[in-house]
């Protein structure tokens, strides 16, 4: 059998049991590759359970830099028993299977196509430690270094490592040292070091970061000024709230008076959280929520409130599969119907489509500017794949002259001035109407807000042209939207094509990848990253310009391409939808077989017809 | 019709407060509330206390729920904003709102269906958290704007317009307040506005969560025999049957009565409610004692009202979440951006 082969081009899989304490160990494993100049994109996948089940870390090493999920695994490291059956099933051919060889196991529960590595991890460790946590801890650590032998891991970055995570607890460091060594040491004397596949330094990292979207995302509510934060815990987006609450303690506390620049409530429910983010909003404080597709439904009463009384509200969405309590550890992009037409009546709600942790968090700093300019709900719509998980990205970057847009209000001046104020009155012509905080001016400026319908001096009426003059200005003001929402990105492929690829959001890391390999099997595409509702003109001209285009995204129902049939009034035979919503992230395998499937197809037909006309 | 305004003209004599302003001043729009309506009162109740504390009417934010009472912050402060939420959440927007500026004065307004029922949790936690507020909650034991199914303030056995038994517990707001840490309670009737409008003084003045429930009689689905807490009062008195004169909408009652005395004054609804002022050895400091003290005697078919617990020196949600002392609403780039420095710094270490 014929052993895999390659240098810094190969996917490594943990099988782990939750609460092992494997993460760390296996983050660590990760971050000594990219230490080496090597991309790697790891993935948590990982059940709804704190102690017991099943839980894998996957990391892709791509020298070219692939960030995608690829499929399948070259080395398994298979730790845990309960998934050992399906564990080896999943080893590509030629690939490697190491385990812990304590318990003999036999001959049938191995493959022959797979060199097998056996380690007698807990035998080691029995014999090192006489806690039994640290039997089990430092195991973790020991495979590690018996892997920096196998793969050819520079083990000083891995001691660099180690060095920093216990600056300062000397006590954790030393013993940790002596585990990845212990497991180095025997790899290098009972294994064949090192493996076909082997990790090369290399210079392709550069300056790029490694960080968990929910960080990202997190540090753009505090840059873009958020305030108020209130939130339910909810997988997979709590994280986005503590890493608010991390990072508030950092850079938000006021240093001569100890005192806190912001205020973030756990709430009772996503009722609450929403509800204190229109109250905070209402009364000029900039504020957040960040939720997940369940949170959202409970949610949709308000956001109908702050759509119609016309409030900002930003609403991070870091979507999980759906429907109902779904796969609350997997991920999607199934809430973009959900978000979109939020809450009933009719509405429309901007949706934010970052692709990556650095996108999410340039667009929640955004959002909070655009909630204030268009005094209305935004949505950052982030998934568990870009939350959860530590991904490489461009720096983070913030221009220090930028100011905060906080949109149209009149201020004690302008009313003690005079200045004419209708809140519903549209005196610029755009849909947006100017506001006034409470409290600003003791005779001028007061209104009542309410989700009844309402005159352009906020005066409740039921009054049937009354109404459609205000729903019109709304339809106004979400076309204006368009012009500070992010513009799609634009893919030209390298030849003039009739068909193009939409896609949007964490899709993107798998998409480059397989238009790259299209590209180099002689597929041409033009392919446009949509980032964000409404859809500007260019979005539907992109459609509208070619023959055929592909729609792909991570939902069963194909649910952007829903949206821009709707919104652009598009033929629906020229938009077809690719999916993949089996809550694993998307890989450039599936969408380059699909497309290329679809593109065969497309090209058979004319042959068909023409065959047919001769007869 | 709450977009007609009330003519500003006034007696050239009528008294000003501290601020030159007269009770005018704090009016708002004309009531579209059924004539003889109990929140009527509650309203002017809320005009006179804010008038009589001399309160700068644009520096209270009033907030509502959905139903009669809610509708009723337009009909007082028309110099406050105000909002109109949705149903039963007015306690997490009053929270949010109160978050971003600490400065402006917190009405929040709420019947017993928005607050006792579809706002329940919401009416817990807000009391939880301790948001420096004013909650009063109208309660008339009905739903009025659906036309008279019952809410979850009204008693066990106690009968609909239409006839209906009420077989559901119904849910007192002061006992569940006190329980959940309000910080200042206080329960009395819309008919006496000489116990009411100190009452509200006293929350508007409190630096933490204050809670009212006034008991507010509905004119048009709870005036009728059987209803609500007077059902068994009134059967075993047979002294309200004479009240339904009201239903036609006339002047509200009123009561008046001195401390320690136990009084019973017919609602409009033709029920008797017996409201006992507090004793002046009642302990309204202690909260275990204001929650025996309120549920026996409602076990004796007495209402309790007047201030039953406060704990002056309360704090609130700001002093547990250690917001700095300027309205957040207030900060700006240079107090909330840490900047691109910062960000370099930041980024250095995630590699």
């Amino acid at each position: 059998m014929k052993r895999i082969e390659a240098v810094n081009d190969f996917v490594v899989k943990f099988a782990n049991v939750n609460g092992s304490g494997s993460a760390s160990a296996n983050t660590l494993f990760a971050k000594a590759i990219m230490r080496m100049g090597v991309p790697v994109s790891p993935r948590n996948i990982f059940p709804s359970n704190i102690q017991g089940l099943p839980t894998w870390y996957e990391v892709r090493v791509s020298e070219a830099g692939w960030l995608g999920r690829r499929g399948g695994a070259d080395l398994m490291v298979a730790m845990n028993p309960q998934t050992w059956e399906k564990d080896v099933v999943e080893i590509e051919p030629g690939g490697y299977l190491f385990y812990d060889s304590t318990k003999p196991l036999p001959a049938d529960k191995f493959r022959d196509d797979v060199l097998v590595l056996g380690m007698p991890l807990t035998e080691i460790c029995n014999a090192t430690y006489t806690d039994a946590r640290q039997r089990q801890l430092f195991k973790n650590i020991i495979y590690v270094g018996a892997l920096a032998a196998l793969l050819g891991i520079d083990v000083a970055e891995v001691e660099k490592l180690i060095g920093e995570q216990y600056k300062g607890k000397e006590k954790l460091l030393e013993p940790n040292l002596k585990a990845l060594h212990l497991g180095r040491d025997y790899a290098l004397a009972h294994l064949p070091c090192p493996l076909g596949i082997t990790v090369k330094r290399t210079d392709r990292v550069g300056e790029r970061i490694f960080i968990e979207g929910n960080s990202a995302t997190a540090l753009g509510a505090v840059y873009g000024g958020a305030t108020v934060c209130a939130w339910y815990p909810i997988t997979p987006s709590s994280s986005v709230a503590e890493a608010f609450a991390k990072h508030c303690r950092k850079y938000r506390v006021d240093a001569q008076a100890g005192k806190n620049n912001f205020a973030i409530v756990q709430a009772e429910d996503e009722l609450a959280s929403i509800g204190m983010v229109i109250g905070a909003a209402w009364n000029g404080a900039r504020a957040f929520t960040c939720t997940s597709g369940p949170g959202v439904s409970l949610m949709t009463e308000f956001i109908g409130l702050a759509y119609f009384a016309e409030i900002p509200a930003v609403i991070v969405n870091v979507q999980r599969a759906g429907p109902s309590t779904g796969m609350p550890t997997r991920t999607q992009q199934a809430d973009i119907l959900a978000c979109a037409w939020a809450s009933h009546g009719d509405t429309r709600h901007v949706l934010l489509l970052p692709e990556d942790a650095a996108e999410a968090f340039d667009f929640t700093a955004d959002a909070l500017d655009l909630a204030d300019r268009l005094q209305t709900p935004v949505f950052v719509m982030t998934d568990l794949d870009i939350g959860m998980n530590e991904r490489l990205c461009r720096p983070l970057a913030w221009d220090d002259a930028r100011t905060y847009d906080r949109g149209k209000v009149l201020t004690h001046d302008d009313l003690e001035a005079g200045k004419r104020f209708g809140r519903y009155l549209d005196v610029d012509d755009d849909g947006i109407t100017y506001r006034t905080y409470p409290g600003v001016h003791p005779r001028r400026g007061s209104f009542f807000t309410r989700g009844t319908s309402r005159d352009r001096y906020a005066r409740y009426t039921e009054e049937g042209s009354a109404y459609v003059d205000n729903m019109q200005r709304l339809l106004r003001k979400f076309e204006t939207a368009k012009q500070y929402v992010p513009e799609p990105v634009l893919r030209q492929g390298a030849r003039p094509s009739r068909h193009g690829v939409i896609y949007y959001g964490s899709t993107a890391c798998a998409m480059d990848e397989a238009l790259s390999e299209l590209e180099a099997e002689g597929i041409a595409l033009d392919a446009l990253r949509v980032r964000a509702y409404p859809f500007q003109d260019s979005v539907i001209d992109f459609v509208a310009a070619r023959e055929h285009v592909f729609v792909v995204e991570q939902n069963r129902d194909g649910q952007l391409r829903t949206l821009l049939l709707a919104e652009g009034e598009l033929d629906p035979a020229r938009l077809s939808s690719i999916v993949h919503y089996d809550g694993t992230p998307i890989t450039a395998r599936f969408i380059r077989r699909e497309i290329e499937e679809r593109l065969s197809a497309f090209n058979v037909r004319p042959l068909r017809r023409t065959a047919a006309a001769g007869e | 019709m709450t977009y007609l305004a009330k003519p500003k003209l006034h007696h050239p004599e009528l008294p000003v407060n501290a601020l030159g302003f007269t009770r005018r001043d704090y009016e708002g729009t004309i009531s579209t509330l059924c004539a003889g309506c109990g929140h009527d009162s509650i309203s002017a109740a809320i005009i006179q206390a804010c008038w009589e504390l001399a309160i700068q009417p644009h520096r209270v934010a009033k907030l509502s729920g959905i139903g009669c009472s809610s509708k009723t912050p337009t009909y007082f402060l028309d110099k406050s904003h105000g909002f109109n939420s949705v149903h039963g959440r007015m306690p997490s927007v009053l929270t949010g709102a109160n978050l971003a500026n600490r400065d402006l004065i917190y009405l929040g307004v709420s019947g017993d269906g928005d607050s006792a029922s579809i706002g329940l949790g919401q009416f817990a936690h807000s009391m939880r958290r301790g948001v420096n507020m004013t909650y009063i909650v109208e309660n008339n034991g009905v739903y009025g704007l659906t036309k008279g199914q019952f809410s979850a303030t009204a008693d066990r056995g106690s009968k609909s317009k239409r006839g209906a038994l009420n077989t559901d517990e119904g849910i007192d707001l002061a006992i569940l307040a006190l329980q959940l840490g309000a910080s200042f309670v206080a329960r009395s009737f819309s008919g006496d506005k000489a116990q009411l409008v100190p009452l509200i003084k006293g929350a508007l003045n409190h630096p933490g969560a204050a809670f009212l429930d006034v008991i507010s009689p509905c004119v048009a689905f709870n005036n009728h025999e059987g209803s609500t807490r007077s059902y068994d009062y009134v059967r075993h008195h047979n002294e309200a049957v004479n009240f339904l004169d009201v239903i036609t909408g006339k002047e509200e009652l009123t009561a008046q009565y001195g401390p320690g005395s136990v009084q019973e004054v017919r609602s409009h609804d033709g029920s008797l409610l017996r409201l006992r002022k507090i004793s002046e050895d009642y302990d309204s400091s202690s909260r275990i004692a204001a929650m025996s003290y309120v549920q026996s005697r409602y076990a004796h078919g007495e209402i309790v009202t007047g201030l039953l617990y406060v704990e002056p020196e309360a704090g609130d949600l700001h002093e547990s979440l250690g917001t700095t002392a300027r309205p957040l609403n207030e900060l700006g780039e240079k107090e909330l951006c840490p900047g691109q420095a910062a960000l370099e710094k930041f980024n250095a270490g995630l590699r």
